[in-house]
């Protein structure tokens, strides 16, 4: 059969024809903020659980609050994107080992009161008084905040636990749906959960840390950008080692319409250059502190603005 | 996964689907809910069987009315036609019948012609103006000064109108627009036309041959059922065709005929079987007549010279004729359907017909059945008064002696004023709209400006309807009950159309309107019946025909019937020698060519392509493109061009385009498929596309309207058919 | 099922008979026809296919549901319970032939294999209408059922094997 074909079908489905769009802006938003919330997660519980005997700046410690309203901010993306809504609950009659839909929304059940009592036990002697002042709170509070000073180590660990959880997650979500060759590849739960250490990382730069929360945290972060180029690194070659879809695939990325954004807003503008700035800024003070942190920032988006849109598009129905 | 494919319908009908097996905890674990099977709920609290008139075929339907809206439609398995299956078409009546655009109340025009303003007004006041303008006609120029074009079964009313009104002029373009030369070709061969539907039996066909008949897209249901019970079987199929059609997909053989030269290639395939010895011997002794002539006509109509004239290889030739020979009589040359090509048409069909007769088909099993009828009474009407003048379908002096029935364009041509033996003064349109379905609309519309009267019957607002006086505004199909339908067929039956809810709007069925207007002219004693269902029923109970069973299975099947020289049948031929005539005399007689001649038809100038045009399964014409429900898969037409061509003109597929026939009238843009389905000399488009009235809402401004390129036509002179395909066309980028 | 591509002329009727059946909304469609060509002019293969929902033996899109509304059901037919859908989108994403999507009323929609009419012993409306024989419907278990016998007198294929779904539905060839 010579190469020559044409395809005519009657097919026009909204957002399934002629390019799968049915996830729109609200899952990128939600897949970047819970990877972010991970990644703070992780590395203040990090922190704490290596260094038990390091004061913590205020900010470290509030952290876990911000947290889960980020959370709940991707959670509201994430609810906004459901067709039909009022059957949220649905999700939580059911636990369908096979869906990482489900075990996400479970492991978001969990996210809450684990990152609850982590916040709880961060706070310092005087937020404490704040909060046992009111009135209607302090009687559940105060067991509570003894419970969670108790089982302290206990706690920063299950909130290790329910980061990486959470941030593995967001990736295999998309990782286990084997229909979208752009998708159908091992790397995107660990690269999802880097990039979620990176961009949790890059978000607490942006507040006043103290002199050994900032070093802990660039050290991380440049850790995790390391590890993150090596997982595109692994994607791209996995994608060159596998057959005709994952060529594609890797097309999309080499050469393809998402080519140019990928190279410059993820790999770029998103690792390269913040991580030479971390690197050099250890030894000299730049300006443009924010710069770095910012542009991870946008990178981590992009990248999964840009593997989701690459992944809706990415089909077997290219070849056909 | 934990579950077999075992005894799929019966495990699913033991009950709700079984345990949700598998892959984790389900709600089910709860013990909160199960999962139902879905049922959508379209099944009807009554199902209403009828006959369908999306297209003209007349399929047998089943209506489901559910809280008296119809929620689907699905073929009748009692009806010979459909037997239990639908085209596309069929099943989308619901999207005639609730189409928003849908005629709502009748309407008088406010201002000029063309104008398309028009008042909304009562019937009583409607049917005054039209029987007013009748009388008029009637008394100022006489009753044959008045045409009426019909295409629709609901029709059949206004013909008997006009019968008992004194006029000769019922028309439809489905005859010289489209079948009208197979049936003069075939009548003059075998004494007989075929009909529609056809009496091909393609079921049985071990060879089946299409000459640009594109059976598949051009769907005609039991037509295409047959065509696929024959390939399923195994028979084999040859497709002659410049397009690589959805049946040329299928072909064992396609040849991919350079446009118009059919007939060479027919006259070769004469050649051979009659060089080789290859034709059915005794039954041309025994049945035909001439054949000694037709030897001596085709002797130098060899392969290689129809080579020249069709581009189809001289072995190729000869090995299609014996392919078509190896399956006789079996071996079915169809004789096409819309078959207005050239000009040379009738003859074309002739030696179709000839082709047919050599290969012993005619009365064969396999080829084509001599179909069996119900007797059905006439109503027994008040006979007609005198004769009426015949038709006025031809200019001053020009004869189509070959034409049974009468020429839709010649009728419009005979409205312009002092051009035919008389003048066409009236017009009643039904269900057809002249401005699409006659070619040349330019002169379309001058006649309509000559016009004392115009009235439209139609259901909706089509392009015609812009036109008219009077819009009078039909129930569909699905509201009426017509004529009854008894057709000559493989088996002899008789349907019948009930309504299946109640008109909507202000609509009215047809044979109210004609018999109100009756009233009003003086011919009430034409229209004696309460209604049609009385009609109907009056006639099914003279033909002894079980009136209850018709009206529960919508259709009373005859005993079958012997249609075959196989099962017993002495075929008779109504010609002159009582034979089948190779050799025309009657032609001979006439001054035309008694065995048919090939001329080359004018080349396409350089830069230009010949323009084709053909159908769409889902659509009937133009008729059917507004159906919202139908488009859902068929919105828009393309234009087909040779990829190469295509880029050549650097033209990329899919893009928007104009195309510019030769005498610059552009079309609207249409979408470009450049492809390699077909020859590099011409285009094609699917009919029916290119609305422009302003009340078909959907329609409007969807695809590109053929018609209105076919500026140009080449008349058949042995029956006044209208040969189309004789436009060329250039393709332009659209200009944004 | 099974899809005889040599006898289906891509006339749709399928398509219109299930959007009526099913009263499937307006611009969407639960089966649709794919025409393929092949080839350069004169030299061309053609391949007309009615195709749907291959309710997979093993359905990535009733893995990644996390309600458990797209389910099995009885028989081996892949369905979803509306009440269940959050519409959430996963199985759409899931699917590699693409054949689910969003009704307007919220929930994921897809070709039931007309799993009502079967229990009552009718065939899908798909297959009922086609007026080229060209669609079969039945027991792929029995080797009595017209499918099973379809398949062993017959060349076919399935659409893009290498997804590993084990697609259920047959194009003969």
């Amino acid at each position: 059969m010579t190469g020559n074909l044409e395809v005519v079908t009657t097919r026009h489905n909204a957002a399934i024809d002629p390019v799968l769009s049915a996830w729109g802006w609200e899952i990128p938003v939600y897949l970047f903020l819970g990877g972010l919330v991970a990644g703070l997660l992780i590395l203040g519980a990090l922190y704490e659980l290596l260094h038990p005997d390091r004061p913590r700046s205020r900010a470290l410690r509030a952290m876990p609050f911000a947290a889960l309203g980020l959370l709940s901010l991707g959670m509201l993306a994430l609810f906004l994107d459901l067709a039909h809504k009022l059957h949220v609950y649905r999700f939580y009659l059911a636990f369908r080992w096979t869906s990482p839909m489900s075990w996400g929304s479970w492991i978001l059940l969990l996210v809450y009161p684990v990152g609850f009592l982590h916040g709880l036990g961060s706070l310092d002697p005087a937020q404490r008084e704040t909060l046992l002042a009111r009135r209607a709170l302090a009687p559940f509070l105060r067991p509570l905040l003894r419970w969670a000073d108790g089982a302290r180590r206990a706690v920063l660990k299950a909130s290790v636990v329910a980061g990486v959880g959470l941030g593995l997650y967001t990736g295999l979500l998309l990782g286990t749906l084997a229909a979208r060759p752009q998708w159908n590849t091992a790397v995107l739960g660990p690269l999802f959960l880097a990039s979620g250490l990176s961009t949790g990382a890059a978000f607490l730069l942006f507040f006043r840390l103290d002199e050994r929360e900032h070093g802990f945290v660039v050290r991380w972060d440049v850790g995790a950008i390391v590890l993150e180029l090596l997982l595109l690194g692994a994607m791209l070659l996995g994608f060159a080692a596998g057959d005709r879809s994952a060529q594609h695939a890797l097309y999309h990325l080499l050469g393809g319409p998402w080519t140019s954004a990928f190279w410059s807003l993820v790999v770029f503008a998103g690792l390269l250059v913040p991580l030479a700035m971390e690197l050099l800024g250890r030894r000299r003070r730049l300006p443009l502190a924010a710069l770095a942190p910012a542009l991870i920032l946008a990178g981590g988006f992009a990248l999964r603005w840009i593997l989701l849109a690459a992944g809706q598009a990415s089909s077997f129905r290219e070849f056909p | 996964m934990g579950y077999t494919r075992r005894e799929f319908i019966r495990i699913a009908g033991a009950g709700a689907g079984a345990a949700a097996a598998g892959s984790g905890l389900a709600s089910r674990w709860w013990g909160a809910d199960g999962d139902p099977v879905p049922d959508p709920g379209t099944d009807g609290d009554k199902v209403v069987p009828s006959f369908c008139e999306l297209c003209f075929w007349k399929c047998g339907i089943l209506c489901h009315v559910k809280d008296g809206r119809v929620t689907k439609i699905v073929g009748n398995p009692k009806h010979p036609l459909s037997r239990g299956r639908l085209c596309p078409r069929g099943t989308g009546g619901t999207g005639l019948l609730y189409d928003p655009d849908r005629l709502k109340k009748p309407l008088v025009r406010a201002n000029g012609r063309g104008g398309q303003s028009f008042r909304e007004v009562e019937w009583s006041e409607a049917l005054d103006r039209v029987a007013d303008g009748l009388k008029g006609l009637r008394e100022k120029y006489g009753p044959e000064s008045l045409a009426l074009y019909t295409h629709g079964y609901g029709g059949s009313w206004f013909k008997h109108l006009l019968r008992a009104y004194g006029s000769a002029n019922v028309a439809a373009p489905s005859y010289a627009q489209c079948r009208g030369p197979r049936e003069a070709g075939f009548r003059l061969t075998f004494g007989q036309g075929v009909g529609s539907p056809e009496n091909t039996d393609m079921e049985n066909a071990r060879c089946i041959t299409l000459l640009g008949s594109h059976l598949g897209e051009n769907m005609h249901n039991t037509q295409v059922q047959d065509f696929a019970l024959a390939l399923s079987r195994g028979a084999g199929l040859v497709v002659v065709d410049p397009r690589f059609s959805v049946a040329a997909g299928k072909a064992d053989h396609w040849l991919p005929i350079k446009p118009g030269t059919d007939l060479a290639l027919l006259l070769a395939w004469i050649h051979v079987l009659l060089a080789e010895g290859l034709y059915d011997r005794d039954y041309v002794d025994k049945y035909a007549v001439g054949l000694d002539k037709l030897r001596e006509h085709v002797a130098d109509k060899t392969p290689e010279w129809a080579y020249t004239a069709t581009t189809i290889p001289p072995e190729k030739i000869v090995a299609t004729a014996r392919f078509l020979a190896g399956a006789r009589p079996a071996s079915l040359v169809h004789p096409g359907r819309h078959v207005t090509w050239y000009g040379d048409d009738t003859q074309r069909t002739r030696a179709i017909a000839i082709l047919n007769a050599l290969l012993g088909s005619w009365g064969r099993r396999g080829g084509f059945f001599l179909p069996a009828q119900l007797p059905l009474p006439k109503y027994p009407y008040t006979h007609y008064g005198t004769e009426p003048k015949p038709p006025a379908d031809a200019a001053k002096g020009r004869v189509y002696p070959f034409a049974d029935e009468t020429i839709a364009s010649g009728v419009c041509d005979a409205s312009i004023p002092g051009t035919a033996d008389y003048d066409i003064k009236g017009w009643l349109v039904y269900g057809t709209n002249l401005l699409l379905a006659l070619p040349e609309p330019e002169k379309t519309r001058k006649a309509i400006q000559a016009l004392d009267l115009i009235v439209a019957i139609d259901v909706l607002p089509a392009e015609i309807t812009g036109w008219a006086d009077v819009v009078l505004p039909e129930a569909t199909y699905l509201e009426r009950c017509d004529e009854l339908d008894a057709p000559p067929w493989r088996v002899p039956f008789a349907a019948v159309r009930q309504p299946v809810v109640e008109p909507m709007y202000d609509s009215k069925p047809g044979w109210w309107i004609a018999r109100e207007l009756a009233h009003r002219i003086g011919l009430a004693d034409y229209f004696p019946w309460k209604d049609s269902v009385e009609y109907a029923m009056q006639r099914a109970h003279a033909a002894g025909l079980d009136c209850d069973a018709m009206r529960r299975d919508g259709v009373v099947v005859g005993a079958p019937a012997a249609v075959t020289i196989e099962d017993g049948v002495e075929p008779v031929f109504d010609t002159p020698s009582g034979k089948i005539e190779l050799y025309s005399q009657p032609l001979a007689d006439a001054g035309f060519d008694p065995l048919p001649n090939f001329t080359p038809p004018e080349e396409p100038p350089p830069g230009m392509f010949r323009l084709l045009f053909g159908r769409s399964p889902v659509h009937t014409f133009g008729r059917t493109t507004n159906n919202r429900f139908l488009s859902e898969v068929a919105s828009t037409n393309e234009l087909w061009l040779n990829r190469r061509a295509a880029d050549e003109l650097g033209l990329a597929d899919g893009e928007q385009v104009v195309v510019v026939n030769q005498d610059e009238v552009r079309s609207e843009p249409l979408a470009l498929r450049a492809t390699q389905r077909i020859r590099s000399d011409c285009a094609y488009m699917v009919h029916g596309y290119g609305h422009d009235a302003p009340g078909l809402r959907f329609a409007r401004g969807r695809g590109a309207n053929d018609t209105r390129l076919v500026t140009r036509t080449k008349i058949d002179p042995l029956m006044g058919g209208t040969g189309m395909n004789v436009n060329f066309v250039r393709v332009e980028r659209r200009q944004p | 099922m099974t899809v005889d591509t040599r006898l289906c002329v891509a006339c749709k009727a399928c398509v219109l008979a299930c959007k009526a059946e099913n009263a499937v909304p307006d611009g969407f469609c639960r089966d649709w026809l794919v025409e393929e060509t092949r080839g350069e002019f004169p030299d061309l293969h053609a391949q007309n296919r009615s195709e749907r929902c291959n309710h997979c033996s093993e359905p990535p899109c009733v893995d990644a549901c996390p309600t458990g509304a797209s389910h099995v059901a009885g028989g081996g037919a892949v369905l979803v319970t509306h009440d269940k859908c959050t519409g959430c989108k996963a199985c759409i994403a899931a699917c590699p032939y693409d054949a689910r999507y969003v009704h307007p009323q919220g929930w994921v929609d897809k070709c039931t294999f007309c799993l009502h009419r079967a229990r009552r012993g009718e065939k899908p409306a798909c297959v009922s209408v086609c007026p080229t024989f060209c669609l079969e419907f039945g027991d792929l278990a029995d080797p009595d059922s017209d499918v099973s016998r379809r398949l062993r007198e017959r060349r076919y294929k399935v659409l893009h094997p290498e997804t590993g779904c084990g697609p259920n539905v047959y194009f003969l060839e």
